[in-house]
C-alpha cells in the first residue's frame, strides 16, 4: 500500500499552483475583453471574413477597404505569407460582404473568398446562456447520481460533492490555461472549446467514480481500519488502471497533436490538459477531500489555531 | 462454455458479418420514418401519400457534417406575431424547408427548430448562397400561360407577365414574355391531388379552380379552342396541352411525359403546401470552406489510426493474451460503431470524431479495469477460471456507474445542444452516447465470450504459459 493520502495538502498546493495563474489570467482577460476567455464569434457577435489574395497585402490596406465600406474592423490577421487575411468585423449580411470583397478585389488585386461567418448578437447571448445552464444542469444531475449510486456507504452526499469539486477543479484548470493562451496566443473559445470542456467534465466524473467504486467495495471489508487507510488501499489498487487509461487516452491525443489537422489541434490540446487534470483531480483532489472531511481536518486546524492563541 | 456463451458467440459473429456488409457494400435500405398520421377523413390518396412519405429508400453512405465537408449554415427567422408564429406553423415550415433543401444535399438535411421563431438549416457540400436561398424561398408558384399558339417544350424556362407591371413588360427586350392567364392562387387547394386518369391510368395532378378561377378559365378556354395552354411551375413549363373544348366546370389536370406517380405527388404537394405558413427571413448565413475540412479530416483520420494502433500495441504488451483479445474487441467495436452511424444515420463532425475517440478510450478503460482486476485475483491465488470470471464481476460495478454518469452527461448535452446554435455539440453527444453503449458490449460481452472460448479450448496451455500469456503466474490444476 502506498501512503498517498498523507501528503494531501501537497496535492492541493500543486493544484493551486496551476489554478491561481489561470484565475489571474481570467481576471486580466475580463478586464481587457470583458470575459474570462476570449470569445470567438460563436459566442459574441460579429463577422469573420477570410480572403486569399494572389499577392501579399498589408493589414492596414485591408482595414482601410473595410472602413471605406463603412464597416468597423476589430482585427486583421495575415497568414500564408501575408496572402490570406482574416478580418473580424461587425455583423454584415451576404450582400454587404460581396460588396466589400469586390472592393478588396478592385483595390488590392484578385481575391478569393475562403470563409464567411456572421453571427447576430441575439444568437450569441442564447448560446452563452445555454452553455452555462448545460454545465450547471450536468453538475446537479451528477451530484444526484453519485449520491444515489453510493447510498450504501456512509455520507454518500460527500462523495457527490467532492466529485463536483474535482470537476470544478478541472474546469478551472482548463479554462484558466485557455484564458492564458487567449492572452498570449490569441486563442478564442468557440463551440469546439465548449465540447472539449464538456468532454473533460464527463471524463473527470467517470474517473472519480472508478476510484470511489473501490472505496465503496473496500469499506465493508476493511471495517476495522481507519478511513484514511481504506482510501490509501483503494487508491493503490486503482492506480495501475488510472495510469493505463490515461496513457491510452494520451496515445490517441498525442498522435492527433503530432499528425492531425490544424483545425482540431486546439481542441485536442484543451482535452489533453483537461483529461490530465481529470485524472489528477480524481486521485489527488476528490479522494483526499473525502479524508479531509472524514478526519475533520479543517475544524481541527482552527481548533489548534485557537489553542495556540 | 455454456449454452449462453455459444449464443453470444453466434450473435457477435452475426453482428460482425452484418456490419462488415453495411460498411463494405453500403447498401441502400428502406427505412420507415415517423410521419404524422393522416386525418380521419383522409382520402385514399392522402393515405397513400402519407405511406409513401413514411417509407423512404436511403443510402447508408457515411454522412459528413458541415465542418468536415464544408458548406453552408443558414438561420431563418419567422416574421409576425404569435398568431402566425406558433409551434404548428413552425413545424410545417420546417417540413417544407426540409423538403426543399434535401435534393441539394442528397439526403435529409439538418433543419432544426431553434427557440420559438428560428430554423437552423445546415447544408453540407453546398457553397452557393444564391442557390441555397433560392431553393428555400421557392414557393411552388403555378401559372397557366397563354402561349399565343406556340407549343412550348417541357422543361423550358420562360418569362411571364405575372408580377410585372405594364411598364416593366414594355422595358424588357430580347426575351419573349408570355401572358399569365391564371395562377395557383386561383386554385381551390382542397381540389388539388395526385391521381390517375380513369381511362389511361396515366398519373396526373387533378386541379380544381375556385369560383373566380372557374369563370376566367371557362372564358379563356372558350375563346382558345384548339390552341395550347402552357402549365408552368416556378417559371418552368411542365406541360403544354391543347384545349380540346371549353372547360366550364373548373376542373383541369396536369399530365405529361415527365410526370410519373412520384412526380405527380411532388407537384400536388408543392401546389398544396407550397406557400410557407410564415414569412422567413435570413438572419445568419455562414459559409465554411471545404479546404478547412478536407485537410483536417484526412490528417486527423490518419492520426487517429496511428493513435489507435499505439493503443493496441500497448494493450498487447501490457496485458498479453487478454490484451490481444481486447484489441480484437476494439476492432469489432470500430466496425459496429460505423455500421451504426450508417444506419441511424449519424452525421460525423469534428467534435463527433472526438467523441468517438473518447468512447474508444472508454472502451479500452473498461478492458483495463477488467484485466487489472483479473491480475489481482490471479495473484491472490485464484484459479484461471475463477480469476477470469471474478475480473469481470468485480469490475462491473465501476464500469456501469462510470458509464452511466457519462450517458447522463450525454443526455444533458444533447438536450442543450439543440439550442446551442449548432448541431456541433449535439453531434458530439450522439457519438459519445452510442460509443459508450457499444463499448460496453464490446469491452464486456465480446471480450468475455472470447476469453471463455480461449479458456475452453487452450485453457491448460494458458495456465502453463501464464507468466508469458497473462503476465501473472497461475497455479495449475
Amino acid at each position: 500500500m502506498l501512503r498517498l493520502i498523507r501528503r494531501r495538502y501537497l496535492y492541493f498546493a500543486l493544484s493551486a499552483l496551476i489554478i491561481v495563474p489561470g484565475l489571474v489570467a481570467m481576471g486580466i482577460s475580463t478586464a481587457r475583453y470583458g470575459t474570462p476567455v476570449r470569445l470567438s464569434i460563436d459566442f459574441t457577435s460579429g463577422s469573420y471574413v477570410e480572403v486569399e489574395f494572389e499577392r501579399p497585402v498589408q493589414a492596414g490596406e485591408v482595414r482601410r477597404v473595410f472602413l471605406e465600406q463603412g464597416l468597423e474592423v476589430a482585427s486583421v490577421q495575415l497568414s500564408a505569407g501575408d496572402r490570406i487575411a482574416i478580418v473580424r468585423s461587425q455583423v454584415m449580411d451576404a450582400a454587404r460582404k460581396d460588396r466589400v470583397i469586390a472592393a478588396l478585389g478592385k483595390e488590392l488585386g484578385p481575391v478569393r473568398e475562403r470563409r464567411f461567418d456572421s453571427v447576430g448578437p441575439s444568437i450569441s447571448r442564447v448560446v452563452t446562456r445555454n452553455a452555462l445552464y448545460a454545465v450547471l444542469a450536468a453538475a446537479v444531475v451528477i451530484l444526484g447520481f453519485i449520491t444515489f449510486a453510493f447510498r450504501k456507504v456512509p455520507h454518500p452526499f460527500r462523495y457527490g460533492l467532492c466529485a463536483i469539486i474535482a470537476m470544478v477543479h478541472d474546469i478551472l484548470v482548463t479554462v484558466g490555461l485557455f484564458s492564458l493562451a487567449g492572452l498570449l496566443l490569441g486563442w478564442e473559445a468557440d463551440t469546439l472549446f465548449l465540447s472539449a470542456l464538456l468532454t473533460v467534465i464527463g471524463f473527470s466524473v467517470q474517473d472519480t467514480i472508478v476510484v470511489y467504486d473501490r472505496i465503496r467495495e473496500n469499506t465493508p471489508r476493511m471495517r476495522g481500519l481507519p478511513f484514511e487507510q481504506v482510501v490509501d488501499h483503494s487508491l493503490t489498487q486503482t492506480l495501475h488502471r488510472s495510469l493505463a487509461t490515461q496513457l491510452n487516452a494520451m496515445f490517441i491525443m498525442v498522435a492527433i497533436l503530432l499528425f492531425g489537422g490544424a483545425t482540431i489541434k486546439q481542441f485536442i490540446l484543451v482535452m489533453f490538459v483537461g483529461l490530465a487534470s481529470g485524472t489528477y483531480s480524481s486521485l489527488f483532489n476528490a479522494v483526499p477531500l473525502l479524508v479531509v472531511w472524514e478526519n475533520r481536518d479543517i475544524p481541527r486546524f482552527f481548533a489548534r489555531l485557537r489553542g495556540r492563541a | 462454455m455454456q449454452r449462453r456463451d455459444w449464443i453470444y458467440l453466434w450473435l457477435i459473429l452475426l453482428l460482425v458479418g452484418l456490419s462488415l456488409w453495411l460498411n463494405l457494400a453500403q447498401p441502400a435500405i428502406a427505412f420507415w420514418r415517423p410521419v404524422p398520421a393522416p386525418p380521419e377523413n383522409a382520402t385514399p390518396d392522402q393515405i397513400a401519400e402519407a405511406q409513401a412519405r413514411a417509407r423512404a429508400i436511403r443510402s447508408t453512405a457515411l454522412r459528413l457534417g458541415l465542418d468536415l465537408q464544408g458548406g453552408m449554415q443558414v438561420i431563418l427567422e419567422a416574421r409576425g406575431d404569435a398568431s402566425v408564429v406558433n409551434p404548428q406553423n413552425m413545424e410545417t415550415a420546417r417540413n417544407i424547408i426540409s423538403d426543399r433543401v434535401n435534393p441539394m444535399v442528397g439526403y435529409e438535411a439538418v433543419v432544426q427548430r431553434q427557440g420559438e421563431r428560428r430554423l437552423v438549416v445546415e447544408l453540407p457540400g453546398v457553397f452557393d448562397p444564391q442557390e441555397a436561398l433560392a431553393a428555400m424561398q421557392r414557393t411552388g408558384f403555378l401559372e397557366f400561360v397563354d402561349t399565343n399558339g406556340e407549343i412550348l417544350p417541357e422543361g423550358m424556362r420562360i418569362t411571364t407577365t405575372h408580377g410585372l407591371s405594364a411598364e416593366q413588360v414594355a422595358a424588357i427586350t430580347g426575351t419573349r414574355i408570355y401572358r399569365t392567364v391564371l395562377t395557383g392562387a386561383d386554385l381551390d387547394s382542397r381540389e388539388i391531388r395526385a391521381d390517375s386518369d380513369p381511362t389511361t391510368q396515366e398519373p396526373i395532378v387533378a386541379l380544381g379552380f375556385n369560383a373566380e378561377g372557374t369563370r376566367i378559365f371557362a372564358e379563356w378556354t372558350s375563346a382558345h379552342v384548339n390552341q395550347p395552354l402552357a402549365i408552368v411551375l416556378d417559371k418552368k413549363v411542365i406541360s403544354c396541352p391543347i384545349v380540346q373544348e371549353p372547360i366550364t366546370n373548373g376542373k383541369a389536370s396536369i399530365r405529361g411525359e415527365g410526370i410519373d406517380r412520384r412526380e405527380a405527388q411532388r407537384i400536388a404537394t408543392l401546389l398544396r403546401y407550397g406557400a410557407l405558413p410564415v414569412e422567413l427571413e435570413v438572419v445568419e448565413n455562414r459559409t465554411v470552406g471545404p479546404t478547412l475540412g478536407q485537410d483536417s479530416v484526412n490528417r486527423s483520420v490518419i492520426a487517429g489510426i496511428i493513435g489507435l494502433c499505439t493503443v493496441l500495441v500497448f494493450m498487447t504488451l501490457y496485458y498479453r493474451l487478454p490484451g490481444v483479445v481486447a484489441s480484437v474487441a476494439l476492432c469489432i467495436y470500430t466496425l459496429l460503431i460505423f455500421a451504426l452511424y450508417r444506419l441511424i444515420p449519424v452525421t460525423l463532425t469534428l467534435p463527433g470524431i472526438a467523441g468517438l475517440l473518447l468512447s474508444i478510450g472508454m472502451a479500452v478503460d473498461a478492458n483495463i479495469l477488467i484485466f487489472e482486476r483479473m491480475k489481482e485475483e490471479l495473484r491472490a491465488g485464484k484459479s484461471l477460471r475463477t480469476g477470469i470470471e471474478a475480473g469481470f464481476d468485480r469490475a462491473w460495478t465501476s464500469i456501469w456507474d462510470s458509464n452511466l454518469s457519462t450517458l447522463l452527461t450525454c443526455a444533458i448535452l444533447y438536450a442543450f445542444g439543440s439550442s446551442l446554435g449548432a448541431s456541433i455539440v449535439k453531434g458530439f453527444a450522439i457519438t459519445l452516447f452510442f460509443g459508450v453503449i457499444v463499448s460496453m458490449f464490446s469491452a464486456i460481452t465480446v471480450t468475455r465470450t472470447f476469453l471463455r472460448l480461449l479458456y475452453h479450448t487452450v485453457g491448460s496451455w494458458m495456465e502453463r504459459g501464464s507468466r508469458l500469456l497473462l503476465g501473472v503466474a497461475v497455479e495449475t490444476r
